[in-house]
């Protein structure tokens, strides 16, 4: 029978089968860092239990770490205790790599992995972060876990689990010049909504997921959880194969021939059927500006903010009201009008040499707006920051008056000292506008690089296509 | 793990739907490398007034008296109501450990996230997903009479109103047994230790690449 890429993932895993479909899952890459994890293993420590297989394990600190004045080291004691907490665990427990704050290799653990070949197609890819989804463009089972489960991972090489219902979302056509993979993202969110993908595992696919880069993939299936979907994955293709080629933990040789033979495999069989089916046009799709709280409340940079008038249902229409009322906004304001105070270029979503190459080609030549407090461009691990270095763009972005950070998840979440002041407005290219989340009372509006660079000089949200 | 059996609790209304978990326990306090102590910060930033952060003596901050949770009819609540889509985001199990931690042991609502969901039965915490209507008359039935109470029995997966009417939830038959029996279920799943060993051997040779 014709199977989905996510049959053939979940099947390659499954240890053990309960009469009620609950399954144990093996899970081959376990990656770790310093915020979900200190409770598994003390948890592990109490029960007197040893890790099931220490070379699963790929750690890395990110959450809390500084983006600037490392010679300082972590000034927060509270995030230090965590970070030196994560340091002794992986001392005392082990792990295939452990890449440390201010190791050159060090980084947000979703953009780590993958380029250092530490996510192989066929994999289960788990992680204490629900960002895990982002792992699926190598055609793995990758989702986030709780704490509890990272301390089973440990403890046993798997998980209780039960089969998602699967869905295809398919985007066929081209994207537009300035249409990135972060706008089928919003596009895909605002149209089934932050829980349209709740209950499945989404395959991404279609000529316009096929043109796709690697990170391009990755920022797509970065953002599957905020559509409601634990799991987003792309079929393998000559695009993956290319990527994985000669990275550190990629395998050589005869094996890699062998690998390859395998992961060319990892496709939808022809046939396949799929619980639900989502379509889009790329070329229809427009770059994208959330108005809202939540990544289903997004428009395109063209349209204006919705009206709560205009909505019927009281839940919903209460929620807009809450909404606009938070980010400080008139409903039917222009997007373009929208004046920002921040932007940060940076996180798990979009911070790999891709979108840094393509915020620098906004921002070359041009300064920031004066209404702009601050620019921080935040690259996603030590190897993008001196790959971005070696070709320039630093200079790009520090002549534009734009600031150039160590790597980390920085302002995504403001666990660090990067955050939002109450009532500032940011255009961040992150993957969360829920209150509070840069910052108690800050106000995000999600997009792209290349729409947070331009609106770094505009001074206020500007459609990149036009934007000379 | 502490298990769940019957549980009579007096219901708290959320009225908002895709309560995410950064709301339900905001991120400066995710630094605690502990498992308990995120009661009093649960929902931090619509309970209070100030900024909270970590090591502040929470009963000196100024409560936000419009905030449901400090309603003095809603004090002890056990039961939280909520809409859909609740526990959205991040995959902190901080959240229902706040939610424990302040002696909620029952969240019903219409549609859950599902990292949420699934951490919330790891914390003896019981998620009960309910139609849309019958939620929306529970709110209503909790706004008209103070003290409403709920009767939740997982063995015979029912919630029951005060008057009586009663409805049913589903949950699977793995998740319901651990949580009545309150089992660990790396224990459980240790007993299984054999499969994985030979799972694993089988994996090595085939794909030995994931191996090195």
């Amino acid at each position: 029978m014709a199977q989905t890429l996510y049959d053939k993932l979940w099947h390659s895993h499954v240890v053990h089968e309960e009469a009620d479909g609950t399954v144990l899952l093996y899970i081959d890459r376990h990656l770790v860092h310093e915020v979900t994890s200190p409770q598994a293993f003390e948890g592990l420590k109490l029960a007197g239990r040893k890790p099931w297989r220490i070379s699963s394990i790929v750690a890395t600190a990110d959450h809390n770490t500084p983006t600037d004045h490392w010679d300082e080291g972590i000034k927060d004691p509270i995030s230090r205790q965590q970070v030196e907490t994560l340091d002794a665990n992986i001392r005392e427990v082990g792990a295939l790599a452990y890449f440390p704050f201010k190791d050159q290799r060090q980084g947000i653990v979703h953009v780590v992995g993958p380029e250092n070949g530490a996510t192989l197609p066929g994999m289960t890819v788990v992680c204490g972060d629900s960002h895990t989804s982002t792992h699926g463009a190598f055609a793995c089972l990758a989702h986030g876990i709780g704490t509890s489960e990272v301390e089973h991972v440990m403890a046993t090489q798997t998980l209780t689990a039960k089969k998602s219902k699967a869905m295809l979302v398919r985007v066929d056509g081209q994207l537009g010049r300035g249409v990135t993979a972060k706008d089928i993202a919003l596009a895909v969110i605002g149209r089934i909504g932050t829980a349209g993908g709740t209950g499945y595992a989404i395959e991404f696919g279609g000529a316009a997921i096929r043109a796709l880069s690697m990170e391009g993939r990755m920022t797509l299936c970065n953002m599957a959880i905020e559509a409601g979907a634990r799991a987003g994955m792309v079929a393998v293709d000559q695009i993956t194969i290319d990527y994985l080629q000669g990275r550190p933990f990629s395998p050589k040789g005869e094996v890699w021939d062998q690998a390859v033979a395998h992961w060319r495999t990892l496709v939808s069989d022809e046939g396949a059927s799929f619980d639900a089916l989502v379509e889009l046009d790329a070329g229809s799709i427009a770059p994208q500006v959330t108005w809202g709280t939540s990544p289903e409340m997004v428009v395109t940079v063209a349209d204006r903010v919705p009206d709560p008038a205009n909505e019927t249902d009281p839940t919903r229409k209460s929620g807009m009201e809450r909404a606009l009322a938070y980010m400080g906004l008139q409903a039917n304001t222009p997007i373009s009008e929208i004046p920002v105070d921040k932007v940060f270029i940076g996180s798990c979503t979009n911070s790999r040499i891709e979108d840094l190459r393509a915020a620098a080609a906004v921002a070359r030549g041009h300064k920031k707006a004066a209404n702009v407090k601050a620019v921080l461009v935040v690259p996603g691990s030590g190897l993008v920051k001196a790959q971005a270095e070696a070709e320039g763009l630093d200079k790009v972005f520090v002549e534009a008056g734009f600031e150039w950070r160590e790597p980390g998840c920085s302002m995504c979440l403001a666990m660090n000292a990067d955050r939002l002041e109450p009532g500032e407005r940011c255009a961040s290219t992150s993957n969360r506008n829920f209150e509070g989340r840069q910052g108690q009372g800050g106000r995000t509006h999600l997009v792209s690089p290349e729409m947070a660079a331009a609106a770094a000089i505009a001074g206020h949200f500007v459609d990149v296509r036009t934007f000379a | 793990m502490q298990a769940f059996t019957t549980l009579q609790g007096l219901v708290c209304p959320l009225d908002r739907a895709n309560v995410d978990t950064d709301a339900i326990i905001p991120k400066q306090f995710l630094k605690s490398i502990k498992r308990s102590g995120f009661g009093p910060n649960l929902f931090d930033e619509w309970r209070y007034l100030d900024h909270g952060e970590p090591g502040m003596d929470n009963s000196k901050r100024t409560v936000n008296p419009d905030f449901v949770l400090n309603f003095p009819r809603y004090q002890g609540a056990q039961v939280l109501l909520a809409r859909e889509n609740f526990g959205c985001g991040s995959s902190r199990e901080h959240a229902p450990w706040a939610l424990d931690d302040h002696g909620f042991r029952v969240v019903i609502a219409p549609s859950f996230a599902d990292i949420f969901f699934n951490n919330c039965y790891k914390n003896g915490l019981l998620p009960i997903v309910l139609p849309a209507e019958v939620v929306d008359q529970l709110f209503q039935e909790t706004a008209a009479s103070e003290g409403y109470r709920l009767t939740v029995d997982l063995a015979a997966q029912t919630v029951t109103t005060p008057s009586g009417a009663s409805f049913g939830f589903d949950v699977t038959a793995h998740r319901k047994h651990c949580l009545l029996n309150g089992l660990d279920e790396i224990g459980l799943t240790l007993n299984h230790a054999d499969k994985i060993k030979a799972f694993e051997a089988q994996r090595r040779v085939e794909q030995p690449w994931l191996f090195s």
